[in-house]
């Protein structure tokens, strides 16, 4: 508790911490590329740079929304079971013919409602968020293979395809991937609700004392990241020929990863959704390096474990200097 | 407080009204209500065979349970258990099959794979105070990873027909690891309620800082309970090698949300400070059962998932409920 009131006694100093974190991922993210591409120079060419990015975006777009969740001293460990549901309803709407942005609303919308319900039950019944969303995780998980029964969607129209196209060169889920941090970066750092974000999770009886309402504010972070997963869906339904039942499984691990290694401190008050896009991409690039470096698939795992903790680990050190 | 005085003072009855209002009680009115129902749904259910053989599955998620309770009192978490068990795990496979160590060597190799990864967690969350929900998530993907590369994702089989004692056997009538369970529950509840190391337990999942400051080992006490957590793991690894006779690099994935989900459906609260063996275990028992019975009244596997998420999320709203009141 004495810390967190330190901490929101002194934003200003706080943002400057959270600079120097997606300073050092951002060096990483270009060390890794000059070493790996002097082993390998196949590595260093624009479309494999860009196939990282393409395939980071899906995972950076729910970690824009955990960004908002964990700063509010939250967590939500429901987001790949939703990510699948949200993938599900968009594809099985688009096979049996209903339009296709039609067919993507809806998982929105069904990202929002399945959000909503894991806000209700956070902020207004008071359940703890790690309790909520394990909860949820089983229930949308055991819901959806009940519902699919474990089969494919395949045969989808063409025009579901979008995050296979490119708009003035540069692929869909790129598009959504700017927007949209872009947009959570605006709105956490200047909106009146966005700072408020950070106030409830850096003390959240302080900003009650401040005049904002905890209760409603975590409400609205997780309703946010309904959206922000049901878009992540989308993006990520719409790549390959078809959508699994298992769709989305691990997801969770993979949004969590990137954000808490862009430096969104897990303790809530702290972080920012930049660093979440760097620490995503890192952990994809990881991933295509260890491949240019012909490392074991096997071990990849193992690696990439080794460098998230490697990288919180500097992060945790940093910090202690500078307390 | 006040109501143990007023327990302790008043009849018979308000006693036993006011043990059924704590956690523990009313997990188990639920846990009758269910045992009631599902015997009535199913003929198969409430029988001797049936039971006994459930707590040969109960008996893994049992095993890393109890020091996450532990961890979770102190306020803690270990992400890495269902990780560390599949690792230690193949170790044992590895050791015996490629290194040529006889079997009992091998199994204390599992052990020792175990508390080792065990030791590192805690290392990192006591002594290098990584938070412990960011360290276990990077040891989650670490250990499995070892699993794999070590595995190079190649079972492990052929195992001597004595090893199935362990995971196969029966002592009496009793299956051999229910027994190995039972005897660690009693040691895990006595040294939880009854000694100095449990109150400490609580104390730190309290207030650590005031902990601190009144002369407790907290590193200490962190670092032991996570290489405990490690051991049980690899316990836990060596009895479900023993019963299924193979070992897999994806062993036990996800496995730490069902442990997790026991624990908090046990009462102990999320935050620490608070919690107790008696409770995870009737919320293993509860988890466990409900699955059982409702695969035998016929509901497809998968969806007794969603059963045991919606139970979570009500026995804790209705717990916030009554206190509240």
């Amino acid at each position: 508790m004495a810390t967190s009131t330190t901490r929101w006694a002194t934003p200003a100093r706080r943002s400057g911490v959270t600079l120097q974190q997606e300073g050092v991922i951002a060096a990483a993210i270009l060390g890794l590329t000059v070493v790996v591409s002097l082993a390998n120079p196949d590595f260093f060419n624009t479309t494999n740079l860009l196939d990282i990015v393409v395939n980071t975006a899906y995972i950076a777009v729910a970690a824009a929304g955990m960004t908002m969740v964990i700063v509010s001293g939250n967590i939500d460990i429901s987001v790949g079971s939703m990510l699948g549901v949200c993938a599900t309803i968009a594809g099985e709407l688009a096979r049996n013919g209903a339009p296709v942005p039609l067919a993507f609303a809806v998982a929105v919308l069904a990202g929002s409602v399945m959000g909503a319900v894991n806000g209700i039950l956070v902020a207004y019944a008071r359940i703890p968020a790690i309790v909520v969303t394990l909860g949820m995780l089983s229930i949308l998980r055991g819901g959806l293979i009940l519902v699919t029964q474990g089969r494919w969607i395949e045969s989808l129209p063409e025009a579901f395809f979008f995050s296979q196209r490119s708009t003035l060169g540069i692929p869909n889920p790129v598009w959504v991937m700017l927007i949209v941090v872009g947009l959570v970066w605006l709105f956490m750092k200047y909106h009146r609700w966005g700072r408020a974000i950070y106030a409830v999770g850096g003390n959240a009886e302080a900003a009650r004392l401040a005049g904002i309402n905890p209760q409603h504010v975590q409400f609205f972070v997780f309703v946010v990241n309904g959206v922000l997963v049901g878009l992540a869906a989308v993006l990520y339904a719409s790549r390959f020929t078809a959508i699994q039942s298992n769709a989305g499984q691990g997801f969770e691990l993979a949004v969590i990863s990137g954000t808490v290694v862009g430096g969104v401190s897990i303790l809530g008050g702290t972080g920012s959704v930049i660093g979440a896009l760097l620490g995503s991409l890192l952990i994809s690039q990881i991933g295509t390096a260890a491949i240019f470096l012909k490392v074991s698939p096997f071990w990849l795992q193992a690696v990439q474990g080794g460098l998230i903790l490697l990288t919180v680990l500097i992060d945790v050190l940093r910090r202690r200097r500078f307390a | 407080m006040t109501t143990e005085t007023r327990a302790a003072t008043s009849a018979q009855p308000s006693r036993l009204l006011s043990a059924l209002r704590t956690q523990e009680g009313v997990l188990f009115l639920v846990l009758v209500v269910i045992v009631i129902v599902l015997s009535l749904l199913s003929d198969r259910f409430l029988t001797v065979n049936n039971l006994l053989n459930q707590t040969r599955l109960f008996t893994e998620t049992a095993l890393l349970a109890l020091p996450m309770t532990l961890i979770i009192i102190s306020g803690g978490i270990d992400l890495s258990v269902g990780s560390m068990l599949a690792w230690s795990a193949v170790m044992l496979g590895f050791s015996w099959q490629l290194l040529g160590l006889p079997l009992p060597l091998a199994v204390v190799v599992c052990l020792l794979t175990g508390a080792i990864g065990g030791a590192i967690n805690g290392a990192l969350i006591a002594y290098v105070r990584v938070p412990p929900l960011i360290a276990t998530l990077a040891t989650l993907a670490i250990y499995r990873g070892f699993s794999f590369g070590i595995s190079q994702a190649r079972s492990a089989r052929g195992f001597p027909e004595e090893f199935a004692f362990w995971g196969q056997g029966q002592v009496g009538p009793f299956p051999t690891q229910f027994l190995i369970l039972v005897v660690l529950i009693v040691a895990m509840h006595l040294l939880l309620a009854r000694t100095g190391f449990g109150r400490w337990v609580y104390a730190i999942g309290n207030n650590e800082l005031a902990a601190r400051y009144s002369g407790i080992p907290v590193e200490r006490v962190k670092f032991t309970l996570y290489t405990l957590s490690g051991l049980m793991a690899g316990l836990a690894a060596f009895i479900f090698t023993s019963r299924v006779t193979t070992t897999r690099a994806d062993a036990a994935t996800g496995l730490e949300l069902d442990v997790i989900a026991a624990v908090v459906l046990g009462g102990t609260s999320i935050f620490g400070g608070s919690g107790s063996i008696i409770g995870t275990m009737l919320g293993l028992v509860i988890i466990t059962l409900l699955r059982n019975g409702l695969l035998l009244t016929g509901v497809k596997g998968d969806a007794t998932f969603m059963v045991i998420g919606l139970v979570l999320i009500a026995a804790v709203l209705i717990n916030n409920l009554v206190r509240r009141r």
